[in-house]
């Protein structure tokens, strides 16, 4: 008979050691915690995507165990005095009793929408802030391109669960969504069709098919690609900005255990806290006072949420050109704003690192991030295409900004179809101006000189691996930077390894 | 609904001025004994201050500039003078809600005048109390939602605003459907009864205070202020705490 | 006592900002921007990182603090007992009044902001504050891509016939992709339903109660929702929207001679642009303004038709004029469609049918 031992850490080891005879976790276990983070607020911009989405998936099981994916008509007799009598499909009909008499599934429902709505905008914003400092470059380009395939899914994600809903501006946006798919040209009309399976409305299949996709697939999809997305940052370590000490070949911050653990796991808690108390006090998507979608109704001002913004600005602000051969209908006229639109802005998201490989000629590794001002054109052509996406998506909700100014709004329309094009220009020009002043001036933006000396990354590079770097100007400067060798292959693309 | 379809049929706006036309005389005869004594006198004299410049004092109206009044009754009259959106200054201008510059008694009066000269029927009216809220709700869905929005916020038709719905009266609610102003439709007795009138309003009241069982209703219009409230709230707070948490420790 | 806590944090984050600030600026005085190569050069293994008392020198970033702040560690329970008494609270909530959403969202949010709260607060000024070296390793060995193309190609050695079953694997791979891509097929789509609506000669028009609407109910200066009798009210093909113009007003295309009889004009009510209802009528009664002509527009993105001239299009991005369905009043007052649509109804794409006539 052994007297059992109460000693903590005894006890401890115990279940380490329980665990390890299991595993083998040691070496793993001992690199986590000791990976370094480094310290910079806008590095935990990705972080808030990634808890929002853990708040997505917790609420979003909840409401999946209410939601019925029938487009059966029923008529309400329930507890809402407004909607008595009210025709409405089966899909509306549980989430409407959801919202109003399940207890706490209103405040779960609401969470679950705002957490959509930051995940997206915590996603955008991230993107800006890789955009703009560079850190998309070799060997992050990659995952550049999944996160930007995220970006992708998760606004079709959005759009769905907004969709799945079958109230008045869920249908408006469904009935918009198979119009643009019916656009595509030449398929366009098959496209729809497989999906809806039959002309809009769709079939009484259509709920149930988006449910899966909404609650399955692309969540699997996403769940995977987050997965890689963070395997690879932990593969190839964070960027970080240049600073004392800080070099290509090293990672200068906070280790993971126990103070970066400790700070996430805050960042995770405030996430929910944000999301739970928006969902508690500030209301979203009230489909009770919506009412249920049906094909001959419609509302004034209706939008979708912010993330397809910009595709209604775009469908607003085009005009009726419509390609047609004979009898055949070439490209509809919801192809230019719905289609190909988007088809740009992906296009030159997915094709800028290379894009600038082949400007700048700058084929290195990259793990040292650059202040914006520091790549003045990619800083500037960055605000211009940003300000181009961003006018369009303010134009997409003219009706309601600015329905009180007295310019009429088909004026408003005819104005901005070319001053759309004027102002980015306008605003990169000006970025670009600001950004060389603040270069010669060395001060920050918002807060003036700061004390805080942020060497640029060149003087780091170019003494330490003693092989010349284009200085800033000139690797910004298209055609310039071209005339510079490539970095010879092997050993020395890894700057810094070689003998 | 349906049998009154076929007996109150409305006559086009054009019909009813022409038919009326000839029966302003009379009617101002008849009228005009009957009104209540003083009010008439009053009505005049501010209607040939404020309103003749454009309407004419014969209120046949000018071409391009007002519409006639003969025949409208007093329903249009207390709709615009009782939202402010008349006298207008400049009569090419959308007419829309201002402080009006009439009381009660004087806008009654100008509209018993109106009424006196031009005829027409007396000023629609709508009770909610006897309307149900449902039925206000499904109508306005149907009929008026396509311009002033599920929850009565407006917004844009082209080349006119829609007007919110906020602070119409019951009444208004009553005149405006009835009459159509500006450019919006009007709506007879045997497409919209008494009772819907009454529902509409109350529908129409009930969304001054919509019920938020949500929280906070950031103006019932959906996802345009959801979206400034995602980023300049939800994100913008996070944003805060991400700046707490990865300030830089030298 | 939430709100004092808040205080609490508040003030404590503000401090610890201060003394964060005080040791940038020391640190920036200290610095020498030629001593930046030295540094870099000088080789720190993830042990000596460890360590914590690195080379002695002044670029040398690394830095171990132990705070040892009871204050802190006070703050950290308060904050982590006051979450679990919002937690207990929303719990209160829920069973008493669960419908409460906005006490539930401040109990359940508070609470968890609390948590929040607690764990920033531990992890800046309770445990071991750290700023380490962490070396990234190399991502490309030089001899990696030859080695593993090496070890592929090991595969291959002694095959003979290695073209021969590299294509015959592609075809059973494309073959098998094919046959498990195939039965999508019978999902859709049917494309034969497209050209179809309820409309054909005859059908009455209801309203959306299912009342059968009559010829003198359409009044000018209005505007109607009609569906044909029977049919699905749900299908695109389905609703339609009914005016009476003055018949002095019409300028209907010749081809459309006698489909508004009265001067009653019926459209698709589902516009040809992106199929949302088209819903805004406008109607001046007196036009001024730039408000001559009645006017239809889809709410969604301000396609603007004008009824007179056969739903021509005046403004916004539809493509196609909004169909007009041809009107019959039969003997007994009740409206009818004097015919089908020439046209589709809905959205534009290869195969649409367009009107005959624009």
């Amino acid at each position: 008979m052994s007297v059992r031992d109460l000693n903590p850490r005894r006890q401890a080891e115990r279940v380490v050691r329980w665990n390890e005879e299991r595993i083998g976790a040691y070496q793993g276990i001992r690199g986590a915690m000791r990976y370094v983070f480094p310290d910079h607020w806008s590095f935990l911009v990705g972080e808030i995507a990634l808890y929002s989405f853990i708040v997505l998936i917790i609420t979003g099981v909840y409401l999946a165990l209410f939601y019925v994916p029938s487009t059966q008509q029923s008529v309400y007799h329930g507890s809402y005095v407004l909607l008595q009598g009210e025709q409405m499909s089966g899909a509306y009909r549980s989430v409407l009793d959801l919202s109003l008499d399940v207890p706490a599934g209103l405040l779960v429902r609401q969470t679950h929408h705002w957490a959509a709505d930051v995940f997206l905008a915590a996603i955008v914003l991230h993107m800006m802030r890789v955009f703009f400092t560079g850190a998309y470059r070799k060997p992050r380009d990659l995952n550049w391109y999944i996160g930007l395939t995220m970006l992708g899914l998760a606004i079709i994600e959005g759009f769905l669960g907004y969709s799945l809903v079958d109230d008045l501006l869920s249908g408006m946006g469904l009935a918009i969504a198979y119009s643009t798919a019916m656009s595509v040209p030449f398929i366009g009309g098959q496209f729809a069709n497989l999906v809806w399976d039959g002309p809009f409305p769709g079939s009484s299949r259509l709920f149930a098919r988006f449910e899966i996709i909404h609650v399955f697939i692309i969540p699997a999809i996403l769940t995977l690609l987050i997965t890689v997305h963070l395997a690879m940052i932990v593969r190839q370590h964070h960027s970080q900005f240049p600073g004392p000490g800080r070099r290509e070949q090293n990672v200068v911050g906070t280790p993971m255990w126990p103070a970066y653990a400790l700070r996430s796991l805050g960042l995770l808690f405030a996430v929910a806290a944000v999301l739970v108390l928006l969902g508690g006090l500030i209301q979203i998507n009230p489909i009770w006072q919506w009412g249920p979608y049906h094909t001959y109704l419609s509302e004034n001002g209706a939008q979708p949420d912010w993330y397809i913004g910009w595709l209604i600005g775009a469908l607003r602000l085009m005009p009726n050109w419509e390609v047609h051969i004979g009898g055949a209908t070439i490209i509809p006229s919801p192809f230019w704003g719905g289609v190909l639109f988007p088809t740009v802005v992906f296009g030159v998201l997915y094709a800028w690192p290379w894009l600038e490989r082949r400007i700048t000629g700058d084929r290195a590794i990259h793990h040292l991030d650059e202040r914006p001002r520091d790549r003045p054109i990619r800083t500037a052509i960055g605000t211009g295409f940003l300000s181009w996406v961003v006018l369009i998506f303010i134009i997409g909700a003219s009706d309601r900004l600015f329905f009180r100014l007295d310019i009429p709004y088909t004026s408003q329309i005819r104005f901005w179809r070319i001053g759309v094009w004027i102002v980015p220009l306008l605003i990169g020009g000006v970025t670009l101006m600001v950004c060389r002043h603040l270069q010669r001036t060395d001060t920050h933006p918002l807060r003036g000189w700061e004390g805080t000396i942020v060497e640029a990354p060149e003087t780091i590079d170019g003494a330490w691996s003693g092989q010349h770097v284009p200085s800033r100007v000139d690797a910004a400067t298209p055609g310039r930077g071209r005339s510079e060798e490539d970095p010879p292959p092997g050993p020395a693309d890894e700057r810094g390894r070689t003998p | 609904m349906r049998s009154r379809r076929h007996h109150r049929r409305r006559f086009s706006a054009v019909a009813r001025v022409l038919a009326l036309v000839p029966l302003a005389g009379l009617l101002l005869c008849g009228l005009a004994s009957g009104a209540h004594a003083g009010a008439l006198p009053q009505g005049e004299s501010l209607f040939d201050a404020h309103c003749a410049s454009c309407h004419g004092y014969d209120l046949r109206g000018r071409r391009g500039v007002a519409p006639s009044l003969i025949g409208v009754g007093a329903g249009p009259v207390k709709f615009y003078l009782s939202t402010g959106r008349m006298p207008l200054a400049n009569p090419q201008d959308e007419p829309v809600r201002e402080t009006p510059i009439f009381d009660p008694s004087q806008i009654r009066s100008v509209a018993a005048y109106v009424r006196a000269i031009g005829g027409g029927p007396i000023a629609p009216t709508a009770d909610p109390a006897a309307g149900s809220l449902s039925l206000g709700f499904k109508l306005f869905d149907e009929n008026c939602a396509g311009c002033h929005s599920i929850v009565g916020r407006g917004g844009i038709a082209i080349n006119a605003q829609v007007p919110d719905l906020g602070q119409a009266t019951a009444d208004e609610v009553a005149e405006a459907i009835r009459m159509g102003p500006y450019v919006m439709p009007h709506f007879s007795t045997a497409q919209l009864d008494q009772h819907d009138l009454n529902s509409i309003a109350r529908y129409v009241l009930w969304t001054r205070h919509p019920d938020n069982a949500g929280g906070v209703g950031i103006y019932n219009i959906g996802p345009i202020p959801e979206g400034i409230v995602a980023w300049f709230v939800g994100l913008f707070a996070l944003v805060i705490v991400a700046r707490l948490i990865g300030e830089r420790l030298a | 006592m939430i709100a004092r806590l808040l205080a609490r944090i508040v003030a404590f984050a503000v401090a610890a900002r201060m003394a964060m600030r005080r040791r940038d600026s020391d640190l920036a005085g200290g610095e020498a921007p030629g001593a930046k190569a030295e540094v870099s050069g000088a080789a720190s293994e993830a042990s000596g990182a460890e360590a914590g008392s690195g080379p002695a020198d002044a670029e040398d970033p690394r830095r171990r603090e132990v705070p040892a702040n009871p204050r802190a560690e006070t703050l950290v329970a308060g904050l982590l007992l006051a979450a679990a008494l919002l937690a207990v609270a929303f719990i209160a909530v829920f069973v008493v009044t669960g419908l409460d959403t906005q006490l539930l969202g401040a109990a359940l949010g508070g609470s968890l902001a609390l948590i929040a709260a607690a764990a920033i607060v531990a992890g800046k000024s309770v445990v071991v504050q750290e700023t380490a070296i962490e070396e990234r390793g190399t991502l490309l060995e030089p001899e990696a891509p030859a080695r593993i193309v090496d070890a592929l190609s090991e595969a291959g050695e002694g095959v003979s016939r290695r073209g021969l079953i590299t294509c015959a694997a592609c075809v059973a791979g494309a073959a098998v992709t094919t046959a498990a891509v195939a039965p999508i097929a019978s999902i859709g789509p049917r494309l034969t339903a497209i050209h179809k609506t309820p409309w054909h000669r005859g059908v009455r028009f209801t309203d959306i109660d299912g009342r059968l609407y009559r010829a003198e109910d359409i009044t000018v200066g209005s505007l109607f929702t009609a569906l044909p009798e029977g049919a699905d009210p749900e299908l695109i093909g389905s609703p339609l929207i009914v005016l009476r113009l003055p018949e002095a007003m019409l300028h209907l295309p010749s081809s459309r001679r006698g489909w508004a009889p009265h001067g009653i004009l019926a459209f698709s009510k589902i516009c040809p642009h992106a199929a949302c209802a088209v819903s805004l009528y406008r109607y001046p009664e007196f036009p001024s303004g730039g408000n001559d002509q009645p006017a239809l527009t889809c709410p969604c993105h301000y396609s603007t038709f004008l009824p007179a001239e056969g739903g021509k299009l005046l403004f916004g991005p539809a493509g196609r004029p909004l169909p007009q369905l041809p009107v019959l009043i039969d003997p007994n007052g009740y409206l009818r469609a004097a015919g089908g649509f020439d046209e589709d109804v809905g959205p534009s794409w290869l195969d649409v049918r367009r009107p005959s006539q624009t």
